[in-house]
């Protein structure tokens, strides 16, 4: 027989240029050594038509050159959160996310730790040499104290900047990880284990096990600004103190954890209302209306917008509602967009309101000059107004805050203007449906109930007095 | 004519880092001392006393630049 790479493509026909069967990688570096294992480990487990492979940025960029299975290349960092999206739409397919230092350790750390704590089923081959070698050698979170790169000329300054950050050891501390271990391919002794441990990876996510991660100690050559042979021993002398290599967890016997199953529960049982059993209906005919309510945070705002949205979606109207609002609980502003329509609704977003309830002052300034021509802006008449509205805008003062003081519920402005708006017309439903809503809205404080009721009649016919009706 | 191991090196794709020389129990690889089309010195194999372990290969960076016969395996 001839020993020969195998799971590797036989010409590299996506690399440029005529070497098409030799690698981009430089004379002596470890991922070469590691292509070739995790190529020959997927040839041997039969798993390349199934696998897809994650590629990351950094040399390894280029590793849908070589492997002969499918491929997606991740942006800077992202192949574990890649990885986990693949995994999640293909969940008996085997996938392999293979990152570097820099990319795992640095920007990609965040990634690959959610990745690991979540057990993401996905087998994780991590490449350490220590520092950035792609862009020329620069400190890496993995970089030694005292080692010289690039950006440390005079060796990492651990007070600067920090500890080798050592993944294996901070995974170790995760529940749901199945296999850990860390290798290196500096020797052939070395190489055998990576072998033995890749392959182990392989499998495990061949069975669907779990997540399954290597660090692979492989040398730079090129940065070590060594020949490749004294690269190779000094790196082992050097890393292995700060690194030690060895089998930190395997739990590959223990079958794959299955999800608890949780009960499912009814939108009414989850969150006290909500309505079920209503279908939305496609009404082209239906002219699509969008709300702004705006004002300060604790005025209700989002409620109102809420009151809107329900009652919307009892005619069977699509509704979109989405809430706007800072950091304050109560007294920051507050908005809220809905977007009545009678087909489906692509954003949620609103430039253009018809209709612009502003309670606020700071609001009114905000909002005023983004309603759409012919449309309305109702505003709390006690506060200052003489900002200029846009031409072909209604703008409408209205007293809710007197309205809800005279009738005994000071908060209850919101109700007024939502009573305001249904008087004016401009709400699309069946009062029926308003009122409804606006109980539903109450169910947690029914005492509320009849007095908001109140409140919405006296908004009514305070428009029906003015004949403000539009 | 005995059937013996040896490695087959494909002179093109050496890239001379030497690690299958430094690697080989049997101390029968060495540096060629001829450049090849690339431009890299390449390793050549002795003639002799290669054993079918596969070190080079393994040890090898390049997928296709080291390649071993072995005639007794059974793992063809």
């Amino acid at each position: 027989m001839i020993k020969r790479s195998t799971g590797l493509y036989e010409n590299f026909t996506r690399k440029e240029g005529t070497a098409t069967r030799a690698t981009h990688y430089c004379a002596g570096c470890g991922h070469g050594i590691i292509t070739k294992l995790i190529g020959e480990a997927m040839a041997e487990l039969d798993m390349q038509n199934d696998s897809v492979f994650v590629g990351p940025v950094g040399c390894a960029t280029f590793c849908y050159y070589y492997f002969d299975c499918g491929h997606i290349s991740a942006p800077h960092g992202r192949a574990s959160a890649v990885a986990t999206g693949i995994s999640r739409v293909l969940p008996d397919k085997p996938i392999i996310a293979y990152q570097g230092d820099g990319d795992l350790g640095a920007i990609g750390f965040n990634n690959a730790f959610q990745a690991a704590n979540r057990g993401d089923n996905f087998a994780l081959f991590f490449v350490n040499n220590a520092l950035y070698a792609m862009t020329g050698g620069q400190m890496a979170p993995t970089t030694l104290p005292g080692q010289r790169t690039t950006t440390t000329p005079f060796g990492r300054d651990i007070v600067k900047t920090g500890y080798p950050l050592k993944v294996c050891e901070v995974f170790e501390t995760l529940e749901a990880p199945v296999f850990i271990e860390r290798v290196s391919v500096a020797d052939t002794k070395r190489i055998m284990q990576a072998k033995k441990a890749i392959k182990k990876a392989l499998k495990i996510q061949k069975e669907k096990k779990g997540f399954a991660f290597v660090e692979i100690l492989s040398p730079c050559p090129n940065n070590m600004r060594d020949d490749p042979v004294k690269a190779a021993e000094a790196f082992t002398e050097i890393m292995e103190k700060t690194y030690p290599l060895g089998n930190f967890r395997d739990r590959s016997e223990k079958p794959a954890p299955t999800p608890e199953s949780v009960p499912r529960r009814t939108e009414r049982e989850l969150t006290g209302g909500g309505r079920e059993g209503i279908t939305t209906k496609n009404d082209p005919s239906f002219r699509e209306r969008k709300f702004k309510f705006s004002g300060f945070g604790g005025q209700g705002i989002l409620s109102l917008g809420l009151v809107v949205a329900e009652a919307a979606v009892s005619e069977g109207r699509y509704v979109s509602w989405m809430p706007s609002y800072g950091p304050e609980q109560r007294g920051g502003s507050a908005s809220c967009s809905v977007i009545v329509g009678g087909k489906e609704i692509g954003s949620p977003t609103i430039d253009d309101p018809d209709v612009l309830v502003a309670m606020n002052q700071p609001s009114l300034e905000r909002f005023a000059s983004s309603v759409k021509e012919g449309g309305v802006i109702l505003f709390e008449s006690s506060i200052r107004s003489d900002i200029g509205f846009p031409a072909g805008v209604k703008a409408i003062p209205f007293p809710a805050s007197s309205i809800a003081n005279e009738n005994g519920v000071p908060k209850a402005g919101n109700t007024a203007f939502l009573g305001a708006m249904a008087g004016m017309g401009l709400l699309p439903f069946k009062e029926k449906d308003i009122t409804d809503a606006l109980a539903e809205s109450l169910s947690a404080r029914p005492q509320l109930i009849e007095p908001n009721m109140k409140v919405f009649e006296a908004a009514k016919k305070w428009v029906s007095d003015k004949e403000h009706s539009i | 004519m005995e059937d013996k191991p040896y490695p087959i090196i494909s002179e093109d794709e050496c890239k001379g880092c030497g690690r299958c020389i430094a690697a080989c129990p049997k101390k029968v690889l060495r540096s060629s001392g001829s450049v090849n089309n690339r431009g890299y010195i390449y390793a050549k194999y002795s003639g002799e006393g290669c054993t079918g372990c596969f070190i080079c290969y393994y040890n090898c960076p390049e997928p296709y630049a080291v390649e071993v016969y072995r005639p007794d395996s059974e793992a063809d």
